[in-house]
């Protein structure tokens, strides 16, 4: 039972993943979590207003049905098959965090500083995480997939849209972390 | 009984995304500092099992439950678009620690105030929308 308790190395979960796309497109659909997005908006009625979300959202219920699996299975696996929780990082990362005012870095799945109620209540902190969730729906549609879509399918079926797309996730990951971090942590 | 497939590939994708630590923003912000080859290795190998999957499919010609050969929907051309795209998203991913898989799966580790994020996420996407037409693609 530990070393299902523990982490799971890369190369493990690597290939996991890509049985997970290989059996939704078995199953004759495909492996992209960004376009529930798209589908959200449209039970909300978006289709009214605008023509890119008249679609039958009905078409969609699979996966979000694979949405509510992914719920329950992050809490299968953090609550029943987790035994530590905290995040192994890389030391020089640690010290980077805690130049940042990040205390217990890695001891939690995600940083108190960030997703901590006290953070969200400051305007700092509402503001990373309205900023960043509205960067990456619309840059997810925008580029047409996200890392499940362009990143594993993508890339598994060697399309080039998806070798750019995911270019440009990494250039703006790196602006991020390496430019715009510094100027507001 | 005919989404039940579903669910479970979604349960286990959960589960996987949790154990591989792909969910957590340190891992995230670790990879953007190169100090790690955990998600390089995780996404390394899922994409050289997905080549390796696809292609053997594609070779003995495997059908898919719907009795028609297995294909990965086409992704639209343009460079714009998924270079501008992809960038815009990347600092989302970055700044947040989530790409739309872990967002949902996070709400079942029990952070809620990811849904914040989830639902500037769908703004996002519903900002595309009205815009459009207006963007170079």
């Amino acid at each position: 039972m530990q070393p299902i308790l523990e982490p799971w190395p890369w190369y493990v979960t690597g290939p996991l993943i890509a049985l997970i796309m290989y059996i939704l497109i078995y199953f004759g659909k495909t492996f992209g979590m960004s376009s529930n997005l798209s589908t959200f908006c449209a039970i909300a009625g978006a289709g009214k207003k605008v023509e890119f979300f008249r679609f039958n959202w009905r078409d969609k219920k699979w996966s979000l049905v694979t949405v509510l699996g992914a719920v329950i299975g992050g809490f299968i696996a953090h609550f029943l098959l987790s035994n530590p929780t905290n995040i192994e990082i890389n030391p020089e990362t640690m010290k980077s965090l805690n130049e940042y005012g990040f205390a217990n870095a890695g001891k939690t799945l995600l940083p108190s500083e960030i997703y901590g109620w006290n953070a969200v209540f400051s305007i700092k902190g509402i503001l990373i995480l309205t900023i960043g969730g509205l960067l990456v729906g619309f840059g997810t549609r925008y580029a047409g997939g996200c890392t499940s879509g362009h990143a594993i399918t993508g890339l598994s079926s060697l399309q080039m849209p998806s070798l750019i797309s995911v270019i440009g996730f990494f250039i703006g990951g790196l602006i991020m972390v390496h430019i715009i971090f510094p100027l507001i942590f | 009984m005919k989404y039940l497939r579903f669910l479970i590939v979604g349960v286990v994708f959960g589960i996987v995304l949790v154990k591989s630590e792909a969910v957590s923003w340190y891992r995230i912000y670790e990879m953007f500092r190169f100090e790690s080859f955990h998600m390089y290795g995780i996404i390394a190998s899922a994409v050289l099992t997905g080549i390796i999957l696809l292609q053997l499919s594609r070779k003995i010609k495997l059908k898919n439950t719907e009795g028609t050969l297995m294909r990965v929907p086409k992704k639209e051309k343009g460079f714009i678009r998924h270079i501008v795209g992809g960038t815009i998203f990347g600092l989302g991913w970055a700044l947040a620690g989530a790409c739309p898989g872990p967002m949902y799966i996070l709400v079942g580790t029990g952070v809620f105030s990811i849904f914040i994020v989830i639902i500037a996420a769908i703004g996002g996407t519903y900002l595309y929308g009205i815009l459009r037409d207006k963007l170079p693609h």
